[in-house]
């Protein structure tokens, strides 16, 4: 590992301009992802700034209704919240199917959102990647590759973001506030993650420098009735092989509102926006159900070792949406 | 580069100069000869690192001990009491809730700060209602214990001793 510099600034404004002055330094909450990368050697930092103490750890709502979540609140806090817990069951169910305890604990909100893709050839430095060294090619396309991306790759990567939390938040339209050397913006989910393209070593379009200080839900009565549903390749502690986010809203078996988001297809989480095009005004049937996650896969480019992810991102929409009709229906 | 810290372990101060890159188990370990947490994997997937900062059971491996100054940590050893095990370390002796014993400080860490959550009616993945009471039936220990692995295999028992333990 790299010998690197440790500080904790005082304020928010003074770590923005040690990082941003920097080039070598990086920004450190959880470090549940960055200290094992360090460790791998895909990343290596000169300058560790601390954030965890100078972000808040606290969940707080605004006058107009707006739950704003601190980017330093643990994982486990955020699941647990009551007001999560009650208003966006999706985002609770996300964070839960995620890592495991010890991981939830330390993780933070802003850090779950930038953490890496767990592409098994990014993270070996032993394989060309793109992601982790430009212009070194994908081994990723021709190798292994369950994991891979279906929607929105490109012939430079084919890897999926590894977030359960960020796909609940992606289909709440969640607002990602974000402090940089020229002051605050507002970035929203889907936003904020990028789609590989030709510069597929940008994950997210944060310039260096720039620190999440704060994840904002909206008012969203509708998430109320909203649950994530998750496929691995074991019942616990793994990353998805597809997961949905969706949020349904049925009056007399006709969809009025729906929300959807994918996990583990693609680069960024995927907002499914035409399969919700297909289901508003719809009777909230299996038929239209699927019809809907036919329409938002057409696009979907496999191999022989993920084309497995179209039938089962189709059938866990499905199933997703039937629970939350059912529940509909049973108030 | 080197940083001058404190780390409070069960229960005692240590002022130590570190590498900033030792992590907290190495720290724990080679320079405080505090050995109950163990090196498995070293990279968050295995749980034997487990201790208790401020009481939340988090992994040791994948957190500097520059970052942990000040915070109280405690080890499984640091767990028991004036020559009594732990109510937790005692529900494993007593239901073979381990084989070759690699693991059980961590498992056991990870069960206190388990039992904790579920007491604070934290909710688990396999939680029917998000917001309903948390019953600890084996499904729910074995959801919420996913993050500590046993090679050996002692899972029924990990699970026996913490279903007791709970009681």
């Amino acid at each position: 590992m790299r010998p690197f510099d440790y500080v904790r600034p005082a304020e928010a404004s003074s770590a923005v301009a040690t990082v941003a002055g920097d080039p070598g330094a990086a920004y450190i909450g959880g470090g549940t992802n960055l200290v094992d990368h360090m460790k791998l050697g895909i990343a290596a930092p000169t300058s560790l700034v601390d954030v965890r103490g100078l972000l808040s750890d606290r969940v707080e709502e605004t006058p107009e209704g707006v739950l704003r979540v601190g980017a330093a609140v643990p994982n486990s806090d955020l699941a647990a919240h009551p007001e999560v817990r009650r208003r966006f069951p999706v985002l609770s169910q996300a964070l839960l199917s995620g890592a495991s305890g010890q991981l939830r604990n330390v993780a933070t909100t802003g850090g779950n959102l930038l953490q890496r893709t767990r592409c098994v050839y990014f993270q070996n430095r032993a394989m060309p990647c793109n992601k982790r060294e430009p212009g070194t090619g994908c081994a990723a396309v021709e190798g292994y590759g369950r994991y891979n991306a279906v929607l929105g790759t490109s012939e430079h990567c084919v890897a999926t973001h590894p977030s359960d939390m960020a796909v609940a938040l992606t289909a709440l339209g969640a607002r990602v506030r974000v402090l940089g050397p020229e002051g605050e913006r507002t970035v929203d989910l889907p936003g904020l993650h990028r789609l590989p393209g030709d510069r597929p070593e940008r994950d997210t379009v944060l310039e260096h420098g720039e620190l999440i200080t704060a994840v904002e839900l909206p008012r969203l009565p509708l998430a109320r009735r909203s649950a994530y549903r998750k496929v691995r390749d074991r019942a616990s502690y793994a990353f998805a092989l597809v997961s949905v986010a969706a949020a349904l809203e049925v009056v007399e078996g006709t969809v009025t509102d729906v929300r959807v988001a994918f996990g583990g297809l693609a680069h960024a989480p995927w907002r499914a926006l035409r399969a919700e095009e297909v289901l508003r005004g719809r009777a909230a049937t299996e038929e239209s159900f699927r019809e809907a996650a036919e329409a938002e896969l057409a696009g979907a480019r496999t191999g022989p070792d993920n084309a497995f992810k179209v039938p089962l991102a189709v059938n866990t929409l499905a199933a997703t949406l039937r629970g939350l009709t059912a529940e509909e229906a049973r108030r | 580069m080197e940083a001058t810290i404190t780390l409070r372990v069960d229960g005692e101060k240590h002022e130590l100069t570190v590498d900033t890159r030792t992590t907290l188990l190495d720290a724990l370990r080679d320079r405080l000869g505090v050995t109950s947490p163990k090196k498995g994997c070293d990279h968050g997937q295995c749980g034997a690192c487990t201790v208790l900062v401020e009481g939340r059971r988090v992994l040791s491996c994948l957190t500097f001990a520059v970052a942990q100054e000040e915070a109280e940590v405690t080890t499984a050893a640091g767990l028991a009491g004036e020559g009594e095990l732990h109510p937790v370390a005692r529900a494993f002796v007593d239901n073979d809730g381990f084989q070759c014993g690699y693991c059980t400080p961590g498992q056991v860490c990870s069960a206190v700060g388990m039992l904790r959550e579920a007491a604070e009616g934290w909710p688990s993945h396999v939680s029917g209602d998000l917001e309903g009471p948390v019953r600890l039936d084996d499904e729910e220990i074995r959801e919420r214990m996913s993050g500590n692995l046993c090679r050996c295999g002692a899972y029924a028992n990990i699970v026996a001793a913490i279903r007791e333990a709970a009681e």
